[in-house]
């Protein structure tokens, strides 16, 4: 039997089992000598439980069964699941609805099987989570052992040279491709660097003014305004580092006779510190939300103006806090994808000039991945291990960070 | 007294050292709070750049230039026999009727080349058009009729001023001879501009002037319905096992910490992630919605999760004493009472999450929704692709037309994207509690 009759013959089998589960118990309910009896679509409930708890769980084991490797042939296999599995199933079902009607009495604590099963979805629901990290940490981490059985660790975090594209012949020359990451790191850093001094400064002061000065008006206003910003989405930003802001960086660098590529590690960096912007601000809005109002008093009542209270008693009360937003900022530029993707280069080159193009691990992660994929060929399997480092780095910086802003929190509570 | 005050007034705060100083201190002041403005003016004016153009390049998108021509429905090319079989006239060679009509505008156009640059005038695509009038009235056929064909892209291009007539001919893709022809189209009145509803109901295709967002918009659809049926139910039922059943203990805090670091993973590692378990393990089709929507569940469970947390713990703890008083059960507390109570919330912050993940695009590139697909979805398995990715696949495509459908389908969607966030802000204002 195929999937949606199965399952239409379980739902209406289970249907019954309500109906019949609340009648019995509604009949019987007179002979209770108990006070406090469950309601009678509690008793339903607990019958459509008894009659859905087996199935679910024989076709979860029959799923495992299915994606394991048996050693059973094609047509035999075809039998148990077109034949067996189903007469299984309904019968399993049955016999669940059959006892569970049986057992109904007034007397039976069937809130506590109700909420036991929902207490285990909870925390199957929860358990997603991890699941999904163990996920990610697994699947890197297979192709990553794998990559590094063909190309030597040193090579990857030492070499200088990264032109992955393995030729077609294995006698061409530079067939092996060379897998030496430096270059996108450095890359990744310097566009890291040129978002951070955009964001940085712009984010803090305006998250200063927002806070110290503006009136609750103008924040009302601007606020949101910024949080635009946040919004866009990625690939928006990319467009137009691409082809607004990279050809303006190369008209203007024309016309003052500097040599700037279109596709200027600057234009990105700009771009991706602009995207930044908000995310600085409203971390930073919070921690300085977080000084307590009594510092700042003292540092009236000491007669300091309201700039000099923000720079010397604000901001450095806040560092610890500020430190922690910079921090998850650069892990949110570093893993940023679509603006270098589309504003970067993919050529992978070793320079600190922010004028010429370079490319990054993300952009070369997706330049790997897009299009035909081996999954033994040491170009696909570079990806996996490029992601590695990305997730690996992103991860310390966020733990860093979060210790930072903990730390901080104490101090004042 | 008076002669201390006096005294003052020479070395103390009222001396002209404390004066100068303090104007100094002063002017500090404003310079300060000025940079603090310019700050946020500058974030402003990158905003106002940013959004000026992409208006400015796109919405052109939303017109189109068309040639009008008289066609004349010649029975013995579309239908020959004179049966009005309808699969022969599906078949028919409707490109003849268009080339037939552009000769007898231009009857001195001779030669093979100069007669293709002629029927180039016209988008390639003109004929379906025209297959589509014969078959809903098949009374057409023998008759003339002036009809508005959908106009070639560099012909649209010119029409719309992007093509600078006063180029050297070498360099620009409308040649000196197709400018006299659609001259004389201008001159007759042939020339007209019309709104461009093939850009909201085509698919991608190859041609800039047919291309369109439809397929883009059903698959983003697809795609969030999966991730919202995924992600919404996990999310909320992680919630509140943390906020309402979880004991302190190893579990509970590894979730925790899980959760707040899943939140910061880079977007493209899910995409590996989706690759690796969802295309390599499971076997799941590439390119279809359903994939990517598990991939962008995964991505938008932390924000969702995060969001329901704080919702439910802003719900005071008397509302769970009274239930718990009046003999509901833990499980009736949350679930009847604060669940509803801090659904807003909840809401809002699914909304924010189901928004970020409409607008992502690099897990999909991993996941093979690049590729190029020119039917519109019909399902949550059919290959698809989504809005942000046919804003990609579009901006990297070499002619000048489509940078203007980039533009275009980047307004569709942050449209989209302002209606969701609104929304939200609506919901938000309208039913949030302050207890």
């Amino acid at each position: 039997m195929s999937f949606y009759p199965l399952l239409i013959v379980l739902l209406l089998m289970s249907a019954v089992g309500y109906w019949f589960g609340s009648k019995k118990a509604l009949n019987t309910v007179r002979k209770s000598t108990n006070f406090i009896t469950p309601r009678p679509h509690q008793f339903g409930l607990y019958v459509v439980i008894w009659a859905l708890v087996p199935p679910v769980i024989l076709s979860a084991i029959w799923g495992m069964l299915q994606v394991a490797p048996l050693q059973i042939e094609a047509g035999t296999l075809r039998q148990i699941d077109q034949v067996v599995f189903p007469v299984l199933l309904l019968l399993a079902t049955g016999a669940g609805l059959y006892f569970a009607i049986l057992r109904i009495n007034p007397d039976l604590r069937v809130r506590r099987t109700i909420e036991g099963l929902v207490y285990v979805i909870l925390i199957l629901a929860s358990i997603i989570s991890i699941l999904t990290t163990v996920g990610i940490v697994l699947s890197l981490l297979f192709e990553t052992i794998q990559f590094f059985g063909k190309v030597p660790m040193s090579e990857f975090f030492f070499g200088l040279n990264w032109s992955p594209q393995t030729a077609l012949r294995a006698d061409q020359v530079g067939s092996s491709g060379a897998f030496g990451s430096v270059p996108l790191f450095t890359g990744t850093l310097l566009i890291t660097f040129i978002a951070m001094c955009v964001a940085v400064p712009l984010g803090l002061l305006s998250a200063v003014y927002m806070t110290e000065y503006a009136s609750s008006k103008f924040r009302a206003v601007v606020k949101p305004l910024l949080e635009i910003l946040a919004g866009i989405p990625t690939v928006v930003y990319g467009f137009f580092a691409a082809l607004t802001v990279g050809v303006f960086f190369r008209d203007l660098g024309d016309s003052l006779g500097i040599d700037v590529v279109s596709e200027s590690a600057l234009a990105a960096g700009v771009v991706m510190g602009m995207m930044i912007i908000p995310f600085v601000s409203s971390l930073s809005d919070d921690i300085i939300m977080a000084v307590p109002q009594s510092l700042r008093d003292g540092s009236y009542g000491l007669g300091a103006t309201k700039s000099e209270t923000i720079r010397k008693v604000i901001l450095p009360a806040a560092l610890p806090g500020i430190v922690g937003a910079v921090l998850l900022a650069v892990s949110r530029a570093i893993g940023e994808t679509m603006i270098v993707v589309m504003a970067a280069g993919f050529a992978a080159n070793l320079t600190a000039n922010p004028l010429q193009a370079v490319t990054t691990v993300t952009v070369q992660i997706v330049g790997l991945l897009v299009g035909d994929q081996e999954f033994d060929s040491a170009k696909t399997l570079a990806a996996f291990a490029l992601a590695l480092v990305l997730f690996i780095v992103t991860l310390c910086l966020n733990v860093i960070a979060l210790m930072v802003v903990r730390k901080y929190r104490e101090e004042y509570d | 007294m008076t002669d201390q005050a006096q005294k003052a007034v020479g070395n103390g705060w009222q001396s002209e050292k404390y004066i100068k100083n303090l104007a100094k201190r002063k002017r500090s002041e404003r310079r300060f709070r000025l940079t603090g403005l310019l700050a946020i003016l500058t974030a402003l004016t990158l905003l106002a750049i940013l959004l000026f153009s992409i208006v400015s390049k796109g919405y052109s998108a939303f017109v189109q230039t068309t040639i009008t021509l008289d066609i004349t429905f010649t029975e013995s090319v579309i239908d020959p026999n004179g049966k009005m079989d309808p699969a022969e006239l599906r078949t028919a060679n409707y490109a003849k009727l268009v080339q037939d009509a552009l000769r007898e505008k231009f009857p001195d156009v001779k030669g093979r080349r100069d007669l293709r640059k002629l029927f180039s005038l016209v988008s390639n695509d003109a004929d379906s058009a025209l297959r589509e009038m014969v078959e809903n009235d098949p009374d057409l056929i023998g008759k003339t009729v002036s009809v508005d064909l959908i106009a070639g892209d560099d012909v649209d291009m010119l029409n719309k001023g992007y093509i600078d007539r006063d180029a050297v001919e070498d360099d620009r893709r409308v040649k000196d001879q197709e400018l006299v022809w659609l001259d004389k189209l201008e001159a007759d009145g042939d020339i007209k501009m019309r709104f461009n509803s093939g850009f909201f109901t085509n698919g991608d295709s190859r041609e800039p002037e047919k291309a369109g967002i439809a397929g883009a918009m059903v698959g983003s659809f697809y795609t969030i319905i999966v991730t919202m049926l995924i992600s919404f139910p996990i999310g909320v039922m992680t919630a509140i096992y943390l906020e309402e059943f979880a004991t302190k203990n190893k579990l509970t805090d590894l979730i925790e910490v899980n959760i707040n670091n899943l939140a910061a993973v880079p977007s493209i590692v899910f995409g590996l992630l989706g690759l690796a378990i969802f295309l390599n393990f499971a076997h799941l089709p590439r390119s279809a919605p359903v994939v990517g929507g598990l991939t962008l569940a995964l991505m938008t469970l932390p924000t969702i999760i995060i969001a329901a947390r704080a919702a439910i713990r802003a719900v005071p703890d008397s509302i769970r004493q009274a239930a718990l008083g009046l003999g509901a059960s833990k499980q009736q507390a949350a679930f009847h009472h604060i669940l509803p109570l801090s659904m807003p919330g909840i809401l809002t912050g699914t909304i924010i999450g189901l928004s970020q993940a409409l607008g992502e695009t690099a897990p999909l590139l991993m996941i093979g929704m690049v590729a190029f697909i020119a039917d519109i979805p019909g399902g949550f398995t059919d290959p698809a692709t989504v809005m942000p990715v046919q804003i990609f696949l579009w901006a990297d495509s070499p002619e000048r037309a489509f940078v203007e459908k980039t533009s275009g389908a980047i307004m569709v969607l942050l449209g989209f994207l302002i209606i969701l966030n609104a929304f939200a802000v609506v919901l938000r204002k309208k039913f949030e509690r302050r207890w």
